[in-house]
């Protein structure tokens, strides 16, 4: 039986409608019947473009007929995160405060997607501005995870990874301040990229945290991965932490070769958080990479432990001073019982954000109030700096670090909900990358006897995406694991 | 240190213009005691000749030419504000009197 378009790559898209195979308008309305079809019961859409993405579609169809050559990703459908900002719809950040936001301009990715032929098919589902790890938090709608309509798809990009699993769209873009593509990559079991921080612009990304946010796609596979990181890098004059650096074809990095590549197993990172399953499976995934030809080292992160501590003061400070700019006064919410200006920041601020976003914003302001500033936001900058250290030092032994995404699958709505602290260590594996600055990426490496994806985190140095692709490609190619449609198919 | 009181929460709560009602208060006390307990495993850590980390890559300032450029026309940079007359944002009235 031939593969539904639904479940083609990207990469495959693209070829047929460049070799005049197939055309935009097709694939773009075979997607949004497919939608039609899965997404009453997955609700990863929170808009759908419907007449926009059409018209996108035709005017590619339109440049194949007038001769002229297709972009890398012509045809391709795509998801948005709600916190990319794009002229199209609206920009809601899952937020009330944000529920009516239409942005005059386009994110930098978005136009670079828009300039490579891609078709923006709507916006997806994330955590109230991006904080959380289960897509819970999001004052739209509840998305579900396509492997169990009952379990979380991850968060905070839960309705990207969502989309792409459920075949609703080829590629999605999302955001990873923790972990936010690869926790939710890894528990519905599609791929996700974090790049280096400063390998894609983050101009018109709403700001969580801003030291620490990264836009990357969530892809079926990592070759698709590595094409969309083709049009997103690069230097980018509206954002000065954009880093000024050739963007090297990503695609051509994945030549199935692994031999002699030094990969790092952290001790810190196999240890009993690790739940079993998920550890058999990573172990395996490691496996798979040896019988390649790796050489697998043991490294250590002595402060591997204290990275949730570190990140949870950085976020929530950087996030407190972040949203103070929801004032109700040139954006978003106001509360309309307003008399004064002092009553209309209170009013709303504490109706326009969420319980999660308004506990992080209390501890952001906290850890950087007079007399915990040096106690705990000092403090962790100085820790941030051991922990990238420690990164540093591995590097030295080997090209790659690998080990799991997240302790456990992907787990029931409302489990975690009321014990933030217990959310918080979702993302466990994730958030060093971050406070380093590296490059991490979660691929598929089988599902647990209760039909949930398991994933393999990996992680490579600053700015060497090609050697942490080609090492997830290989591992793609040789260990034969297609986790296949979902049971929602 | 990490233990928060009532007064904590209320004073942040000031700081950062949240308004919160007796039964989050409590719960805030007890949630965001338990956070700031998990943070103060740093100080396991002796730090005091670290430096800290403050920026993501090196920080460069950023200069351009003092000419004036392209800017979001004024319509736009109105449309998402919940009150204006076209021309200004509007808030509510911060002087007390009749003149405008």
């Amino acid at each position: 039986m031939t593969t539904p378009w639904h479940y083609k790559s990207a990469m495959e898209i693209r070829n047929a409608v460049r070799n005049r195979a197939v055309t935009a308008t097709e694939i773009t309305e075979h997607h949004l019947d497919r939608i039609a079809e899965v997404d009453g019961r997955v609700d990863a859409f929170t808009q759908i473009w419907r007449d926009e993405a059409l018209a996108q579609a035709a005017a590619v169809d339109e440049k194949a007929r007038q001769g002229r050559e297709l972009g890398p990703l012509a045809g391709v459908p795509v998801g948005l995160k709600e916190l990319l900002a794009t002229r199209s719809g609206k920009t809601t950040c899952a937020s009330k405060i944000l529920e009516n936001y239409r942005s005059p301009y386009d994110a930098t990715v978005v136009r670079k997607l828009a300039a490579a032929d891609a078709v923006f098919l709507g916006k997806v589902n994330m955590d109230e501005f991006a904080m959380g790890s289960s897509t819970e938090r999001s004052t739209i709608k509840t998305t579900k995870n396509p492997w169990n309509l009952k379990c979380v798809p991850g968060g905070s990009s839960g309705g990207s990874a969502a989309a792409v699993t459920a075949g609703e769209c080829a590629v999605s873009l999302g955001s990873d301040t923790g972990g936010s593509i690869r926790q939710p990559a890894c528990l519905c079991g599609c791929v996700g990229i974090k790049p280096t921080y400063g390998r894609v612009s983050r101009y018109g990304l709403v700001a969580f945290a801003s030291s620490l946010d990264q836009i990357g796609p969530l892809t079926r596979t990592v070759e698709d991965a590595a094409l969309t990181l083709n049009t997103l890098c690069g230097r980018d004059p509206m954002d000065a932490t954009s880093a000024d650096l050739p963007v090297p074809d990503f695609t051509k990095a994945l030549t199935g070769d692994i031999k002699g590549l030094r990969v790092g197993l952290p001790r810190e990172y196999f240890t009993d958080a690790l739940g079993a399953e998920m550890r058999e499976k990573v172990e395996a995934a490691v496996d798979v990479l040896r019988r390649g030809g790796a050489e697998i080292v043991s490294v250590s992160f002595p402060h591997a432990q204290y990275a949730i501590a570190v990140y949870y003061i950085i976020c929530t400070a950087e996030a407190s001073a972040n949203l103070a700019r929801f004032d109700g006064v040139r954006y978003g919410f106001r509360h309309p019982a307003a008399k004064s200006v002092e009553e209309m920041y209170v009013l709303t601020k504490s109706e326009g954000f969420g319980p999660e976003v308004r506990r992080r914003i209390l501890l952001g302001t906290y850890v950087l109030s007079s007399g915990y500033y040096d106690a705990y936001y000092l403090k962790a900058q100085k820790v941030r700096r051991l922990i990238k250290r420690d990164f540093d030092e591995a590097f030295e032994k080997c090209d790659v670090i690998a080990g799991p995404t997240s302790p456990i699958p992907s787990f029931e709505f409302g489990s975690k909900t009321d014990n933030p602290m217990e959310m918080y260590l979702a993302d466990i594996y994730t958030i060093s990358v971050n406070l380093a600055t590296l490059p991490g990426i979660s691929i598929p490496c089988g599902l647990t006897a209760s039909g949930l994806p398991a994933g393999l985190q990996m992680m490579a140095r600053p700015f060497d995406e090609e050697t942490l692709l080609r090492a997830a490609h290989c591992h793609e190619r040789m260990s034969g694991i297609t986790l296949g449609p979902p049971p929602i198919a | 240190m990490s233990k928060i009181t009532r007064q904590d929460v209320e004073y942040v709560a000031g700081l950062a213009q949240l308004r919160l009602d007796d039964a989050t208060k409590g719960r805030l006390v007890r949630e965001m005691g338990d956070i700031l307990a998990y943070m103060d495993q740093l100080n396991e850590l002796d730090t005091e000749h670290v430096e800290p980390m403050m920026h993501a890559m090196e920080m460069t300032n950023v200069f351009r030419q003092d000419v004036p450029g392209e800017s979001l026309p004024r319509g736009e940079a109105l449309m998402n504000a919940p009150m204006h007359d076209g021309e200004y944002f509007m808030v509510p009235r911060i002087l007390e009197g009749d003149t405008a």
